[in-house]
């Protein structure tokens, strides 16, 4: 269970955003709407303790985050939250396999190649694995990073505007998975957009205004 | 995933910016590698051939001079000595050992060297085959000379006048070899070794031409009896020739006790017609000329590195402003302020580490190289002497990765990855 409790932030010298309150229960999927500069990005990060609020709490499975040290958040969000970027910014200097192993062995889990080879092969990329990230096109590139934030069995998965640079067929392709992802890994999803076209996937909206 | 692998991959993933630093480095390293090996090389055979040697006694002239013809058998003589005077010097009280020397000649351009068992005394040379040279005419050469020369024993040869060059052959008599030296690891190794009579009579048939008595297997005592004629520019004054008796080239002296250090030098100089030079002093002489050289060749290795060091600072802030998003997207996948840090240094010193075993080693080849193509077998440097002082060539190379990388490190712990992520 995730819960957002009179969280407020402000950047230096601007005003402050509120947030109002959020619970999302295990195994939800919910999209979170705003228009550009609403603060979407503000509470996607605050969600994922990449930016710690001014005021409010953030408790993820009874885990106040923002009391944890900075080291232990570090690891905290590396286990138990998947984030999957815009665009796919992966490790070019490392395979599509190291990628994910990489995400292993920075939330301190072990290596576990059974289940890379397992996630690849759920999102159809298998036979990428020892591709370097030059190699591969945006879409499979997409693909990876989904994998990636789902190697470790995250309790969230969040998206930020994922389908955004994607035509509508492409879009409805990444939509499904992260939706069958998020399902296969029994992970509660958070998609953040402001792209009309994925609204109807969804029953639960948190709306920013 | 170790830092370290993920720093090395990312080298890897820029081979060329990568090879450059590396060569900057290895190219530093490796002057600064030469220059120690060589100077320290060149100390130690300085050392190593005067050791038990307090004083030289020569003719009047530059004091280095006697001591690179007398010691290390590099220059010409300054001249002669009356064994008269010199037979003097050696009965002193201060004077333990006195070793006299007879140049003049060569083989193929080794040096023959006439002189006494005393010789034998303070090199402490023993023979690897055959015996120490006894009658006139027979030689003990050394190790290094039996192999260049592919001499053994009972094998003759003829001595040529001078100290190079085969011009001017001493057709007279010819030498026999007796005995080969164990390989002492100094310039023995490089000389060839008879009894002084002998080259006095080498030298009396060469001037047989001069109007003078000779008779045959006599002691000699005629006036024109030289154990050598390079003058070099030495005025010798004319009374020296008409001196009588034969005359030597140098005198090696070994002190009785310290106290002669203070005074024997100084009567040689003030009482005698010759002088005396200490091989120490010559020696810390010559190396501080040498030094100059040295200390530029130095200074220029050290801006080198300092250069490559700026490249490796360069190389690894640019490439940070470049990564600055995959690392904010490690730190999202779980990893630490400190791990990031580790990544960025490990680059800087995977880098300079690189560098200086690869300079290192190609220092070692290079004088290696050096040695096959010196001239002068006594001063033949080698490479595949190693020194413990490398070690801070090491610890250099180490210091210079992290004082390159300290600051893409810090930048890269103290990076607000919320504003680096939410900029794209």
């Amino acid at each position: 269970m995730i819960s957002l409790k009179s969280v407020s932030h402000s950047y230096a010298g601007q005003k402050d955003i509120g947030f109002s309150d959020w619970q999302i229960n295990d195994g939800e999927q919910w999209l979170l709407l705003g228009e550009s500069g609403s603060g979407k990005t503000t509470l996607l990060h605050i969600l994922t303790g990449i930016l710690k609020p001014k005021q409010g709490e953030v408790n993820i499975n009874d885990t106040s985050i923002y009391g944890l040290s900075s080291k232990d958040l570090d690891q905290f969000r590396g286990r138990n939250i998947g984030i999957i970027f815009q665009r796919p910014h992966l490790i070019k200097s490392l395979s599509i396999s190291e990628n994910l192993v990489l995400a292993q062995s920075f939330a301190k889990l072990p290596t576990d190649l059974k289940r890379v080879n397992a996630v690849l092969d759920s999102l159809g990329i298998e036979n990428k694995k020892n591709a370097y990230p030059d190699e591969l096109s945006q879409g499979q590139l997409q693909r990876v990073s989904i994998a990636r934030a789902v190697i470790n069995k995250p309790a969230l998965l969040i998206a930020d505007e994922p389908t955004s640079s994607l035509d509508d067929k492409n879009a409805k392709v990444v939509l499904d998975l992260l939706m069958q992802q998020s399902g296969a890994n029994q992970a509660t999803l958070v998609v953040a957009t402001h792209d009309k076209r994925v609204k109807d996937a969804f029953n639960n909206t948190y709306e920013l205004s | 995933m170790s830092p370290l692998k993920i720093s090395w991959k990312s080298l890897w993933s820029k081979p060329l910016s990568s090879a450059l630093n590396i060569m900057l480095i290895a190219f530093g390293t490796g002057i600064l590698t030469i220059l120690l090996l060589a100077s320290n090389q060149i100390a130690q055979k300085l050392d190593n051939n005067s050791k038990d040697i307090d004083l030289v006694v020569g003719a009047k002239g530059s004091p280095l001079q006697l001591i690179l013809s007398s010691i290390y058998y590099i220059d010409f003589p300054t001249g002669n000595i009356p064994l008269k005077e010199a037979t003097a010097l050696a009965r002193s009280p201060f004077v333990k050992r006195a070793v006299p020397l007879a140049l003049g000649d060569n083989y193929n351009g080794t040096r023959i060297v006439g002189t006494d068992s005393n010789f034998v005394g303070i090199y402490k040379l023993k023979v690897q085959s055959g015996k120490f040279w006894d009658k006139d005419f027979e030689t003990t050469i050394g190790s290094g000379v039996a192999e260049s020369q592919k001499l053994k024993i009972g094998d003759t040869f003829y001595g040529a006048h001078g100290l190079t060059g085969n011009s001017d052959v001493h057709k007279s008599h010819k030498y026999t070899v007796s005995g080969i030296l164990e390989p002492q690891g100094n310039v023995t190794d490089n000389l060839i070794l008879t009894n002084i009579a002998s080259v006095w009579k080498m030298h009396d048939e060469h001037e047989e031409g001069e109007a003078h008595e000779h008779k045959d297997g006599e002691a000699h005592e005629h006036k024109e009896a030289e154990a050598h004629e390079h003058k070099e520019g030495e005025s010798h004054p004319k009374d020296e020739h008409s001196d009588e008796g034969k005359e030597l080239t140098s005198l090696l002296i070994q002190y009785r006790s310290p106290m002669s250090v203070a005074m024997f030098p100084r009567m040689v100089n003030e009482t005698t017609n010759m002088q005396a030079a200490s091989p120490a002093q010559e020696s810390t002489r010559l190396f501080s000329l040498i030094g100059v050289g040295v200390e530029t060749l130095q200074w220029f290795a050290v801006l080198i590195m300092l250069i490559a060091a700026i490249s490796v600072f360069v190389n690894l802030y640019n490439s940070l402003k470049e990564r600055k998003y995959d690392l904010a997207i490690m730190r999202t996948l779980g990893a630490s302020r400190g791990k990031l840090f580790l990544i960025v240094i490990a680059e800087g010193i995977i880098l300079t580490l690189a560098g200086t075993i690869i300079g290192i080693v190609l220092g070692h080849l290079a004088l290696q190289f050096i040695g096959n193509y010196q001239e002068s077998s006594q001063a033949r440097l080698s490479g595949l002497i190693f020194l413990k002082d490398e070690i801070y060539l090491f610890v250099a190379g180490l210091a210079i990765g992290i004082f390159a990388a300290i600051i893409p490190a810090i930048q890269a712990y103290r990076s607000n990855i919320s504003r680096i992520l939410s900029k794209n």
